[in-house]
């Protein structure tokens, strides 16, 4: 029961994008941590100006 | 044994569904109870998705579950992403079900509950669901690419073209039409005014919230935005009842139509995490939870259908809007059956975020389904009204007559009983000064809404209930305002940008402001003749805006045949050219009747002339003559507009057909697009948790 209310609680957060930074947090950990000129990682702040800026490219709503 | 249980279960279903269609095809006279068609939906849909969706996936479109999909290949952890199948399929949701499918089957719903029904669920099922599954699959296999640049890749530049122009004019008519229905729905009533001018600031403080008081927690600060919207509902009605304040919010269409002009020029100009990101955090989850909570209200209260399955404006004299069953309902309901504006998100956006190829035929397809559902119960909750009543709200002053008392005499003598009382009494109840020739479909929605709601779930808030259907369809419905002027706006930028590179930035101040006062004075033009028009102006946009939405679609189409075609699937090909030799049909020939056509209802051309014939007779009152010089240039500059949709859609139709028999005769054609097999790395689990 426990464990579907968070599972529940776990793509509520996933869809409404309340836990893209740290989503974000694990893209780069994962994928830029190995090189040595990898710039740090964007702030909680920061992160969530370009996050909106790029979700509003193009066609996000329609008829 | 296991297999025998599930043939007989989906025998049940087929015959389930074919006793409530055949009971709410064959009744006549007698109401029926609205389950029958909630009935009859579920189960054409759980048999058109189990089979013929899942046949389109594995032999049609072959669908590859090995195959990397862009969003692992090019994975950058903003826009490509692999993204969990359930909520991939909610931003499709989203994004797709706009208030379309709340608008068409609500005007549609003139010729009867059944023949927009009945193509709500066939143009789904065959058409819409379709062209939305295999979009999202061919942009899927080109690294997401926009529908524009697939057309340009596989058809030629002309086909590109025509995409991207056609894309840019619905945006305009589309913004105009919905716009318009929000000014219909605000005009002298201040409740509704003052809870949609409410929503601004609220959106506003929201924005401020998420990007600086506490960044990124979009879902504490939705919640408190939700909260904030169910007061403004609130707030609106004591407005109402306060003598000094609701003079500030008790307008005219034209002042409301000029407030929605600036509103929407301020609202493309402005960063958009300050007014459209949160505007659209609340509207999502409102609309979500509205349908919802209309879903379970008509389930617990299995409301009785009393619009008859037919009414005589099959004939093409309807007072909501002119011309015949044919085609007209076919381009009334656009959105909810097929909708071309739909090949935009499942191409682009979409595709991005897909982690395996298996997921297309659920969010592309499933989505369509469920958005066909919600057309469903907008369908519901206008003919759960009595037709008298349903009528008076929706017929224009210019076709009832401006007086209560004439507007009830001419109903009456189509056969549906109403009374001025009786009107009187619903705008009462519903917190409105009147409810006579609302046109626009959201007051009869929210009526209907409210009715439904208010015997579900207590009778004496049934003003607020329609208040808080207002809300929530204009809350959406600027969303897309919002949404579209950006889009348009970027999309002038980029053709801009061919002829000068400083006008292609979209950052650079002045080319923002030129290009959005384009686009906003685009929209806002066809907003204000259709607020002047004393034939409420719906009756002419809307049709426009389906034969546009439809001329999407059938390029849509154009490109999913021409790509079947040419990857050696010929034998598949009706799969998408015979909804497209559909679309092509109806929108010709309502092309066709709305240039040619000799009633003035109907034609443009006809209407114009009948204008100007009447202009220089001097017959016109004066208020009528004032505004009809202009009337009678929008009228032709429609029909030219109509005109210019269907040449294109011939255009690229011709292009692909060319295109197709040059492959079949074995001459040279532009080569596949498709990005070359890459086994997928993805661990499994992960993904789907």
């Amino acid at each position: 029961m426990l464990k579907t209310l968070i599972h529940c609680w776990h793509i509520i957060r996933q869809l409404s994008g309340d836990n893209a930074y740290d989503q974000y947090l694990k893209h780069h950990n994962e994928f830029h941590i190995s090189s040595i000129d990898t710039p740090p990682a964007l702030s909680r702040k920061d992160f969530f100006k370009l996050y909106q800026d790029s979700q509003w490219q193009g066609v996000k709503r329609c008829c | 044994m296991h297999k025998t249980l599930k043939l007989i279960i989906w025998l049940a279903v087929g015959l389930l569904g074919t006793f409530a269609l055949s009971t709410i095809a064959l009744n006549r006279g007698e109401s029926i109870n609205a389950l029958w068609l909630i009935t009859a939906a579920v189960c054409i849909y759980a048999i058109a998705y189990r089979f013929y969706a899942a046949w389109i996936a594995a032999k049609v479109l072959l669908i590859d579950e090995t195959r990397a999909t862009p969003a692992e290949r090019l994975d950058n952890g903003r826009d490509y992403m692999p993204t969990n199948k359930w909520i991939v399929f909610g931003h499709h949701f989203a994004a797709i079900a706009g208030p379309g499918p709340l608008v068409g089957p609500t005007l549609a719903a003139q010729f009867g509950y059944l023949p927009g029904t009945l193509w709500i669920l066939i143009g789904a099922v065959l058409g819409g669901a379709v062209q939305d599954m295999v979009t999202l699959f061919f942009s899927t296999r080109r690294d997401g690419r926009s529908l524009g640049q697939m057309a340009r890749d596989e058809i030629g530049v002309i086909g590109g073209t025509a995409a991207l122009i056609g894309t840019f004019l619905i945006m305009i008519i589309l913004i105009a039409v919905l716009g318009l229905v929000v000014v219909n729905a605000m005009k002298h009533s201040p409740w509704a005014t003052s809870t949609v001018a409410a929503t601004i600031p609220i959106a506003m403080l929201i924005g401020i919230y998420m990007r600086n008081i506490r960044p990124g927690r979009v879902l504490e600060a939705s919640a408190i935005g939700v909260v904030l919207l169910l007061l403004s509902v609130l707030a609106g009605g004591w407005i109402d009842h306060n003598a000094t304040l609701r003079v500030f919010f008790d307008h005219d269409g034209l002042p409301l139509a000029y407030a929605i002009i600036v509103y929407g020029f301020a609202a493309a100009v402005l960063p958009v995490w300050l007014l459209l990101a949160p505007r659209d955090y609340l509207s999502t989850y409102m609309k979500l939870g509205t349908i919802i909570l209309l879903a379970v209200a008509i389930v617990i209260l299995r409301p009785d259908i009393h619009m008859p399955a037919i009414t005589q404006f099959t004939d093409g004299t309807g007072p909501i809007f002119g011309g015949k069953l044919f085609p007209f309902v076919f381009i009334t309901i656009a959105c909810g059956a097929i909708s071309g504006f739909h090949a935009l998100i499942a191409s682009g956006t979409t595709p991005k975020l897909l982690a395996n190829e298996r997921d297309i035929r659920m969010i592309g397809y499933g989505a369509m389904l469920l958005e066909s559902f919600v057309a469903i119960m907008a369908m519901i909750a206008a003919t759960v009204l009595e037709p008298g009543v349903f009528f008076a709200i929706n017929s224009p002053a210019g076709v009832v007559g401006k007086e209560a008392i004439d507007a009830v005499a001419k109903i009456n003598s189509w056969g549906y009983a109403v009374t001025v009382e009786q009107m009187n009494q619903l705008a009462k109840d519903m917190g409105e000064s009147s409810l006579f020739a609302r046109t626009g479909g959201a007051p009869s929605l929210a009526v209907g809404m409210a009715s439904i709601f208010g015997s579900a779930f207590g009778k004496h808030l049934l003003a607020l209930w329609y208040h808080f259907a207002i809300m929530f369809e204009a809350i959406f419905i600027l969303t897309t305002l919002d949404a579209g002027t950006r889009v348009g706006r970027f999309m002038l930028q980029d053709m801009l940008g061919n002829f000068n590179k400083k006008l292609g930035e979209t950052s650079y101040l002045p080319s923002v402001i030129f290009t959005s006062a384009i686009v906003v004075g685009g929209w806002g033009y066809f907003l204000y003749i259709g607020v002047i028009d004393p034939n409420g102006g719906v009756n002419i946009l809307w049709p426009l805006f389906g034969i546009a939405n439809q001329m999407l679609a059938a390029i849509a189409l154009c490109v999913a045949t021409g790509i079947l075609v040419k990857s050696g699937k010929l034998k598949y090909a009706w799969v998408t050219g015979l909804p497209l030799a559909w679309l092509v049909t109806i929108t010709t020939t309502a092309a066709y009747q709305k240039i040619f056509s000799e009633d003035i209802r109907v034609g443009f051309f006809a209407a114009a002339n009948d204008l100007s014939a009447k202009l220089a007779a001097g017959v016109l009152p004066a208020d009528k003559a004032a505004v009809a010089p202009q009337l009678i240039f929008n009228q032709q500059l429609d029909a030219y507009l109509t005109l210019f949709f269907v040449v294109m859609l011939w255009i690229v139709m011709m292009d692909m057909l060319l295109v197709c028999s040059r492959h079949l005769s074995g001459k040279p054609v532009l080569i596949s697009s498709e990005v070359p097999h890459t086994e997928t790395q993805l661990d499994d689990n992960w993904v789907r948790d």
